[in-house]
């Protein structure tokens, strides 16, 4: 009867029922890595400096007269976790509008950039900050108190979006 | 009646009536940004340019027909504006061919070059017509690389109208308002070509009773709302239907919520009550008590200090305490400012479980309020629903309240959704009660006298029917949460509102413990062993219809469907004709 041979101690020959030459050898891979030049970065000591089309939390842009944002509302419209809530004001200023009021849940945040993406002053872009620690629910709701970054810091994302976008 | 035929539909149109009013009756919508069916016609913006013809005649006076059988149509070689060209026997009119889509998109370029485009600055973005248009009758392109005309921005016409002349694109609609239905005719042009603007005549200010109405029918951002500015997004907030309360015409309103806190209301068309239009007063004064400073929980006096107790203990407090006297010592004070069903249920109460007959309603006339386009002096919404449900009670009156407390005849007041404002008399005697239960919405003189302060539904938050003072019966329903209703507001709600969880800071808005006045009673009915049990508005409104033959057979759906029925006229109702909405992309 042509029987095939089915079961794992059936389709082993006797070095590998043995085991042990391939415990030797798994180990043998190991200790040849160990030798080998290390990839671990040393995090937090070691930092990783992501290039413009990294993703961190959104931030909003500042320039020298103020912020850019004129609240129109849209990053909150096309957020898909309803993570933004802005509430609008009027200046005396030439733009009639600003933020008095703009939360971003980190919580909820989830980096997709579309609120960068629709964002029609370019006032709103994803920053390269990406360790974010926060201890309450309440913490995590960032104000413009966290989200307004100089214009300066924000140099490579603002032109690597007038390349790309 | 004459035949006409839009895009191959053969339509009955009236002779007299313009293309674009029998295509808007028949539900076929032509652009347009000056039209408007109140107004006179301006034809000036050109945005309703249509393909215009008759049927082509043979020399024996037969219509021409070609191979197919078809009519053979001669159009008029240059297209011709909808709005003003009037419907004859024959008339042929295509909206969708390429000359006529060619004409649209010619004009769209045109009315887009000097406007600048602050969309995201502009209140009127999400529901602007320009923007609607831009979308669909547009190229989406603009040739234009010079620069835009530059022109005044923030222009204060009045004090509630805020002018903007760079966002204008020059329909005269507000300009036609003024004159026409305003009467205040202080606006005009000045300027011409791409300079021209609308200016006030010198000296003159556009503050007449009904100005916000411009910033409504204005079809692009040129005129906004101080009262309003920038305090939300049009798609952020939930437009839910009602009545005004303001007073007693009972002009048909949208509620624009967010956050659970009303930020604006605006008139809904309703041709039989207030077409297109509402007034000032009504718009800019008729939600700040629903806002602010509310009674939101039951309290109770102990010791002259009024402290917020749960239902149950406020409930149980009255009711031991209304044991204590006799019938005819209390007086029941309904309300023309509560609905209907409120004021049925208090009746029913008073009549049934205390056994008085003490029982009617305050009204509130301002003279001076009244004009002859909307404003009537009943400072109510349902003085007409009052005066029939209590018809014909025999009781004590409520103006002579102050002397029946002096003289020791009634010593407990129950009064149901009534400040007293406006009688200073009553509120005086009224130290001189033994016990005081109110039902109110706001703190106020009466909430500090009273002993037991029941928090009510505002017509914001509650369900139920007004009559307006031409006896219009008309329903409405709830625009804001509270604890009450939380469960079946569901889709009514804004877009935040809806998907707020607990750790998002903007739903962290005030949810109050009001209820509706009749929820209020049948607690207490409940309390003093009767078993009252209607689990909503409409049962009630139909225990009305069975009672009263001014109500016969109306239900909520009826009242809907007819946009309100006239008192008695439930089988007759007048038929509703075509509603015009004039930025119909309006989120809802």
């Amino acid at each position: 009867m042509n029987r095939r041979k089915n079961s794992e101690a059936e389709r082993l020959n006797f070095w590998e029922k043995l085991y042990i030459p391939e415990i030797a050898k798994g180990l043998g891979l190991t200790f040849s890595y160990m030798f080998r030049p290390k990839f671990t970065r040393q995090y937090p000591e070691e930092r990783f400096e992501p290039t413009g089309s990294y993703r961190g939390r959104p931030v909003l842009v500042l320039e020298e007269d103020g912020e850019r944002c004129v609240a129109c509302g849209l990053c909150s419209r096309v957020c898909p976790a309803l993570a933004i809530e802005v509430q609008a004001a009027e200046t005396e200023k030439e733009k009639e509008r600003y933020p008095e009021k703009f939360e971003i849940n980190m919580l909820r945040c989830i980096f997709c950039g579309f609120c960068e993406e629709v964002c029609p002053e370019e006032a709103i872009v994803m920053s390269k900050d990406y360790d974010l620690v926060f201890e309450t629910k309440k913490d995590a709701i960032y104000g413009k108190d966290k989200l307004l970054v100089p214009i300066a810091e924000l140099q490579d994302r603002l032109e690597f979006l007038r390349q790309y976008k | 009646m004459v035949h006409i035929t839009i895009d191959g539909i053969t339509l009955e149109a009236t002779e007299g009536k313009t293309i674009i009013e029998t295509a808007f009756e028949n539900g076929i919508q032509i652009p347009h940004f000056c039209w408007h069916p109140e107004l006179s016609i301006s034809g000036n913006c050109r945005m309703c340019l249509v393909e215009v013809g008759f049927p082509k005649k043979l020399s024996d006076g037969n219509l021409e027909r070609n191979s197919d059988g078809d009519l053979v149509i001669n159009y008029f070689p240059k297209l011709q504006i909808a709005c003003a060209t009037f419907v004859s026997e024959g008339m042929h009119v295509r909206l969708n061919s390429p000359k006529v889509i060619e004409a649209q998109e010619a004009v769209m370029e045109f009315l887009l070059i000097n406007h600048p485009l602050d969309c995201p600055i502009c209140d009127e973005a999400g529901q602007c017509k320009l923007q609607e248009y831009a979308f669909l009758h547009s190229k989406g392109e603009s040739r234009f690389i010079e620069m835009k005309n530059h022109k005044d921005k923030r222009v204060p016409w009045g004090p509630n109208v805020l002018f903007d002349a760079e966002r204008c694109i020059s329909c005269s609609r507000c300009i036609r308002f003024a004159k026409e239905i305003a009467k205040q005719d202080v606006l005009t042009f000045v300027q011409r070509g791409d300079h021209v603007t609308i200016e006030l005549f010198e000296g003159t200010k556009f503050d007449n009773p009904y100005s916000m109405n411009v910033i409504d029918i204005c079809p692009v951002g040129a005129l906004t709302s101080p009262d309003f500015r920038f305090k939300s997004r049009v798609w952020d907030m939930s437009f839910n239907d009602s009545i005004c309360p303001g007073c007693g015409r009972g002009c048909n309103i949208k509620i624009g919520v967010r956050n659970n806190e009303i930020l604006r209301l605006e008139p809904r068309t309703n041709l039989f009550v207030n077409k297109y239009w509402m007034c000032d007063w009504g718009r800019l004064t008729q939600y700040t008590f629903v806002n602010k400073n509310r009674i939101t929980e039951p309290m109770i006096k102990n010791n002259d200090q009024l402290k917020i107790v749960d239902w149950k203990e406020a409930i149980e407090f009255t009711v031991q305490r209304l044991r204590q006297y006799k019938p005819n010592e209390i007086m029941f004070i309904a309300s023309p400012k509560a609905t209907n069903e409120d004021n049925f249920i208090l009746k029913k109460f008073a009549n049934e479980i205390i056994n008085t007959n003490n029982i009617d309603f305050l009204k509130h006339i301002d003279e001076s309020f009244e004009d002859d386009l909307l404003r009537v002096k009943s400072k109510t919404p349902n003085e007409r629903g009052c005066e029939i449900i209590f018809k014909d009670i025999q009781s004590l009156k409520a103006i002579e309240l102050a002397e029946n407390i002096q003289n020791g005849k009634i010593k407990v007041v129950y009064a149901m959704e009534e400040d007293f404002a406006d009688y200073p008399m009553i509120l005086e005697s009224m130290k001189n009660l033994e016990f005081l239960v109110v039902h109110t919405y706001n703190n106020n003189e009466i909430s500090l006298l009273a002993n037991v302060i029941f928090p009510a539904s505002t017509y914001a938050e509650a369900e139920g029917t007004y009559v307006n003072i031409n006896g219009r019966v008309q329903h409405f329903t709830p625009a804001l949460v509270t604890r009450e209703n939380f469960r079946f507001m569901g889709m009514k709600m804004s877009r935040l509102d809806k998907f707020g969880a607990d750790n998002d800071r903007w739903t962290y808005h005030e949810q109050r413990n009001c209820k509706q006045s009749w929820k209020i009673l049948q607690m207490l009915a409940r309390a003093l062993s009767f078993d009252w049990n209607y689990r909503n508005s409409s049962e009630i409104f139909s225990l009305i219809a069975g009672e009263f033959s001014e109500f016969k057979s109306m239900t909520y759906e009826l009242l809907d469907k007819f946009d309100g029925i006239i008192v008695g006229k439930a089988d007759s109702p007048e038929s509703v004709k075509y509603k015009y909405e004039s930025h119909y992309m309006k989120p809802n």
